[in-house]
């Protein structure tokens, strides 16, 4: 059975190299769209707080603003 | 109607949407793969090689389907002078661009125990390799121009040119003689391929969508946060 799975009568090394690939891919655009993320956010944060506080409320005050500054997991 | 598509708006969905698209691509990939790679059947020609098929087909049937939408925003973004369409479109290609990638990729995989070769410039893998191309001309720009108005001119010319590809990459299989077989897929008459294969391809084929829709929010909330960093530089 595992033989069967890992083998595939010899195809083993196309299905899983396709498939291995795939879930690089995957991987690898999560990472980088999710670094671009965390700094542009990182970025946001330490600009909000050099602002002094005129600026900061006026910021503040819109609702997309508080949504960043909040803690988004993702 | 447009005022609905204020990123303002959309930012509070997008910025909590990302965990739960997040969670269920990860249940739907766990289905799919047990599926695609344990419990759907062997080809009777191909043998265990057509399993490449759960992840070349919902690739390619994604990349194609994500380049019409970014056209039809395009289209429609530029007409109406909407700049969250180009933004939406902007957010979208990364992953449609990945996903071509894929498709060719595993086509070439697949292809060496079918056809015998890695890579043949037949009809249905070199207009792929075009579109691929498109997209890539199409992320370039994006880094290249800074001023919108310029960015949207030409990102709208990209994709109208790119379109015509995408007739060509459908049909080519029945226009010209090719390595590559037939769709077994049809939406207006039977399919040629069987319920326990077809099963597994869709399960793939919503984990796929379901990856493009998780890249897409992140890409979308990256764009809107560096549009208020700007933001902040002028208050």
């Amino acid at each position: 059975m595992i033989n069967e799975i890992f083998l595939m009568n010899g195809y083993g090394l196309y299905v899983w190299s396709a498939f291995l690939f795939t879930f690089l891919s995957f991987v690898s655009l999560y990472a980088l769209i999710k670094i671009q993320y965390v700094r542009e956010r990182d970025k946001f944060i330490k600009k909000f707080g050099i602002l002094n506080s005129e600026k900061a409320a006026i910021a503040g005050s819109q609702s997309i603003n508080k949504e960043i500054l909040s803690n988004i997991t993702i | 109607m447009f005022k609905y598509f204020e990123p303002n708006k959309i930012f509070s969905i997008t910025s909590k949407a990302p965990k739960y698209v997040l969670i269920s691509f990860i249940i739907v990939l766990s289905i799919g793969l047990v599926e695609a790679l344990i419990l759907s059947p062997e080809d009777y020609k191909q043998s265990h090689s057509v399993r490449i098929m759960y992840v070349h087909v919902p690739a390619a049937w994604i990349s194609l389907g994500i380049f019409s939408f970014i056209t039809v925003l395009s289209i429609i973004g530029y007409i109406f002078k909407i700049k969250n369409f180009f933004l939406i479109s902007k957010s979208l290609a990364p992953s449609g661009f990945v996903f071509n990638i894929i498709a060719l990729v595993t086509g070439s995989i697949w292809g060496k125990p079918t056809w015998g070769t890695w890579w043949a410039w037949d009809a249905r893998i070199t207009s792929m390799f075009i579109l691929a191309l498109f997209y890539l001309l199409y992320l370039i720009a994006w880094r290249i121009y800074k001023d919108d108005e310029k960015v949207f001119k030409i990102t709208s010319i990209i994709t109208i040119v790119g379109i015509i590809n995408v007739p060509i990459i459908k049909y080519s299989v029945d226009w010209w003689s090719t390595l590559h077989q037939p769709a077994s897929i049809n939406l207006l008459s039977k399919s040629s391929i069987h319920a326990s294969m077809l099963f597994p391809l869709m399960i793939m084929t919503a984990a796929f969508a379901l990856f493009s829709i998780l890249i897409f929010l992140m890409k979308y909330n990256t764009e809107l946060i560096k549009i208020k960093n700007k933001g902040l530089d002028r208050l």
